[in-house]
């Protein structure tokens, strides 16, 4: 495998700075440390990215993944170590970013076509298919200024995709226009990962990591924490986003015990009970049946609350949920410690891990506590299929 | 059979790895900037032209409006100055005197007034797509030679009015006032619309050094007019010489004299300061080193672009 990116103990720091014009800085000369703060953007990242690789960038906002492309793009240069790539780089950090206004749709596409690295020649042989591309030919000889978002962005993103890069980088830009356009967009996507492109992207869609990439890096605070599979990165990251959450309906509830005197209550235990009895990460078959068993425990009284149950994919998908209130089964006051239990029958699932969500909430909305992994459970299924269902499926050719 | 999966990676296997972005280093940088500018000539062409044509869309008279303002001021210099401040008095040709000042003038102010705020105003690219950022100021200098070719156009038109066409060796002193203008310009261009990334105050600081500029060359009023009151007021001596090399140490000046020479047919026998063309090939040279320096300038401080607007 080719390396086409290779970074090399990178760090890039920013320095925020409160004043910005002359007077100011007369005026604080000598001081102007005072107004400075620093933020390390990126600290010491290795990365090394193989020819034909989609590698998604995931993490929290703020944690350095828009810095990183952009460093890999050349648009930041490094405080400390290098970036080094191979091949010709087309960067996707903003549609349109090259758009002027009061230009037509056509002078637009030549120009940024040409800020993307096209010659004249090669803009003039691919112009009809970016016309084509984007749809919206009859607009083609308006300034853009008069154009709607949508059309905006579809003959941006037309230009984009024919210009022909090694290495494209994309930030956030992929969900645009409306479903038949975003279709088209993702099936140029994979078109280009089958000519062996490799694609860099930062997104905040989760699917559409586990969908497309084949590698993925969680950061967090300017440092990689996961660099792996999809499944690793996103499991990895789904759970720090828990672990935070957790904290601020924490915080929350600490503030309205204060307040409002609000009980709190917490699931204590869950198991699984199956034909084989209660075991840790049970294995079933489709067609099989549990039960969830659950126990919750509040310090006071604890009323007008339901309970819920999830069945989710290892990604954290939600597969099918439950609420005693969508059930509409009574659910006594708890005081003390609580037993319940949710029988599940019959599970269509297809082959595969899945987890078991659990949760306790107010009727009036309010969130008591939220256990996303409780249990752990995996079907075999020998059926031909993929997918998380179970369907029983049969092939004929008609006569 | 490969697939062009394969293709690619063995493609790519045999090209180098090279570093992200512009080069650093203060004299190693060089080369490889001017390669990165020249493989962006394509784009400059583009820019200029969205320049141009973005500027007076959607207004009927289009590029009417760029000779507008030159005009507007000659009718204003000619006939305020001219006429009854009494300076076309000794001046011939009063007129073509003073268009051909306004031309060389124009270029050289809106190269270095439209090429300072340049990478401001094209904030949007320089965030999210990196070419070499040279490209801005530069594309600025190709607006204004457009505009100027116009003017120069009318200017040439003016003189076979006048009866009085420029022919022969005075073209010789056209050139090298051409590229001191445009040497002068790119270099300042560059320079200042780095500097004005990190401060904005510059554009309103050009925008007055502009204005002073103007009066400080020669453009409304002639180099005799200039020395016989210099010399009215210090006498023959060494202030009065002082004076006459300072005010010709200003490249502007040289090159409107220059640009006098050229087009100011009936200005013949008029006085012109000693040695007019060596100095001129000295101001060359300057504006040579100049353009390089700045550019280096430039490439050193483009580094932080991104994160500064």
């Amino acid at each position: 495998m080719t390396t086409v990116i290779e970074i090399e103990n990178l760090s890039k720091h920013f320095v925020i700075r409160k004043e910005k014009s002359l007077k100011e800085r007369v005026v604080n000369f000598g001081r102007s440390n005072l107004h400075k703060e620093e933020f390390w953007a990126l600290r010491n990242v290795d990365l090394e990215i193989s020819s034909g690789t989609t590698i998604g960038l995931i993490g929290p906002n703020g944690s350095g993944k828009s810095t990183l492309l952009k460093m890999i793009g050349g648009i930041l240069q490094p405080d400390s170590g290098t970036v080094r790539i191979r091949g010709r780089l087309a960067a996707l950090l903003e549609l349109g970013a090259g758009f002027h206004p009061d230009l037509t749709g056509r002078e637009n596409v030549y120009l940024n076509a040409s800020i993307l690295g096209l010659s004249k020649q090669q803009i003039d042989k691919y112009f009809d298919a970016i016309v084509d591309f984007s749809g919206i030919e009859k607009f083609i000889d308006t300034q853009v200024k008069f154009y709607s978002s949508g059309m905006y962005v579809r003959l941006a993103f037309a230009v984009a995709v024919h210009v022909d890069p090694d290495i494209l980088l994309v930030d956030e830009v992929l969900a645009v226009g409306d479903e038949p356009f975003q279709r088209k967009c993702l099936e140029r996507i994979r078109q280009f990962q089958a000519e062996g492109r490799t694609i860099v992207m930062v997104t905040h869609g989760l699917d559409q990591v586990a969908e497309f990439c084949d590698r993925a890096v969680v950061l967090e605070h300017g440092n990689i924490v996961t660099d792996g599979t999809p499944r690793e990165a996103l499991r990895a990251l789904r759970a720090d986003f828990e672990e935070a959450r957790q904290e601020e309906v924490e915080r929350q509830q600490l503030l309205e015990r204060e307040t409002l005197d609000r009980p709190m209550a917490r699931f204590t235990g869950i198991a699984l009970h199956t034909d084989g009895g209660v075991v840790l990460n049970p294995e079933l078959r489709h067609g099989d049946s549990m039960t969830v068993l659950m126990e919750a425990h509040t310090e006071g009284t604890v009323t007008d609350f339901s309970i819920g149950v999830a069945v989710a994919t290892t990604l954290g998908t939600v597969l099918w949920k439950t609420t005693t209130e969508l059930m509409e089964a009574a659910v006594p006051s708890m005081q003390g410690t609580g037993l319940y239990q949710y029988h599940l029958s019959n599970l269509p699932l297809g082959a595969g891990e899945y987890t078991v969500q659990t949760t306790l909430t107010g009727l009036d909305g309010r969130e008591i506590h939220h256990v996303p992994d409780a249990a752990q459970f995996s079907i075999i299924d020998d059926a031909p299929s993929l997918g998380p269902l179970h369907i029983d499926a049969s092939f004929d050719v008609r006569t | 059979m490969t697939t062009p999966y394969e293709d690619r990676a063995a493609a790519l296997a045999k090209e180098p790895l090279r570093t992200a972005g512009p080069r650093l280093g203060f004299a190693s940088g060089t080369l490889s900037s001017i390669r990165d500018i020249l493989g962006q000539r394509e784009l400059l062409g583009m820019l200029v032209r969205r320049e141009l044509k973005a500027r007076y869309k959607d207004s009927t008279l289009g590029f009417v409006w760029s000779l507008m303002r030159p005009i507007a001021m000659l009718l204003i210099y000619y006939i305020a100055l001219g006429k009854f401040l009494g300076a076309a008095r000794d001046i011939p040709d009063f007129a073509i005197f003073i268009y051909t000042g306004l031309t060389a003038w124009g270029l050289f102010s809106e190269a270095v007034s439209a090429g300072t705020a340049s990478v401001v105003a094209n904030s949007g690219l320089v965030k999210k797509v990196y070419l070499p950022r040279e490209v801005f100021p530069l594309s600025a200098i190709g607006s204004g030679l457009f505009n100027f070719g116009i003017q120069l156009v009318i200017l040439l038109a003016a003189t076979i009015v006048a009866g009085h066409f420029p022919t022969g060796a005075r073209w010789g002193y056209f050139i090298p006032a051409l590229l001191i203008l445009v040497l002068f310009g790119t270099a300042l261009a560059l320079l200042l619309s780095a500097w004005n990334v990190y401060l904005r105050d510059i554009q309103y600081l050009v925008e007055i050094f502009i204005m002073i500029f103007f009066w400080v060359s020669p453009i409304v009023y002639s180099w005799e007019l200039f020395t016989g009151q210099v010399v009215r007021s210090f006498g023959e001596g060494t202030m009065s010489t002082f004076l006459h090399e300072l005010y010709l140490a200003n490249p502007v000046t040289l090159a409107i004299l220059g640009f006098q020479q050229t087009f100011w047919v009936s200005g013949d026998g008029k006085p012109v300061p000693d040695h007019l063309g060596e100095r001129m090939m000295i101001a060359v040279l300057v504006g040579l080193a100049l353009v390089w320096l700045c550019q280096r300038v430039f490439a050193r401080l483009q580094a932080n672009f991104a994160q500064e607007l």
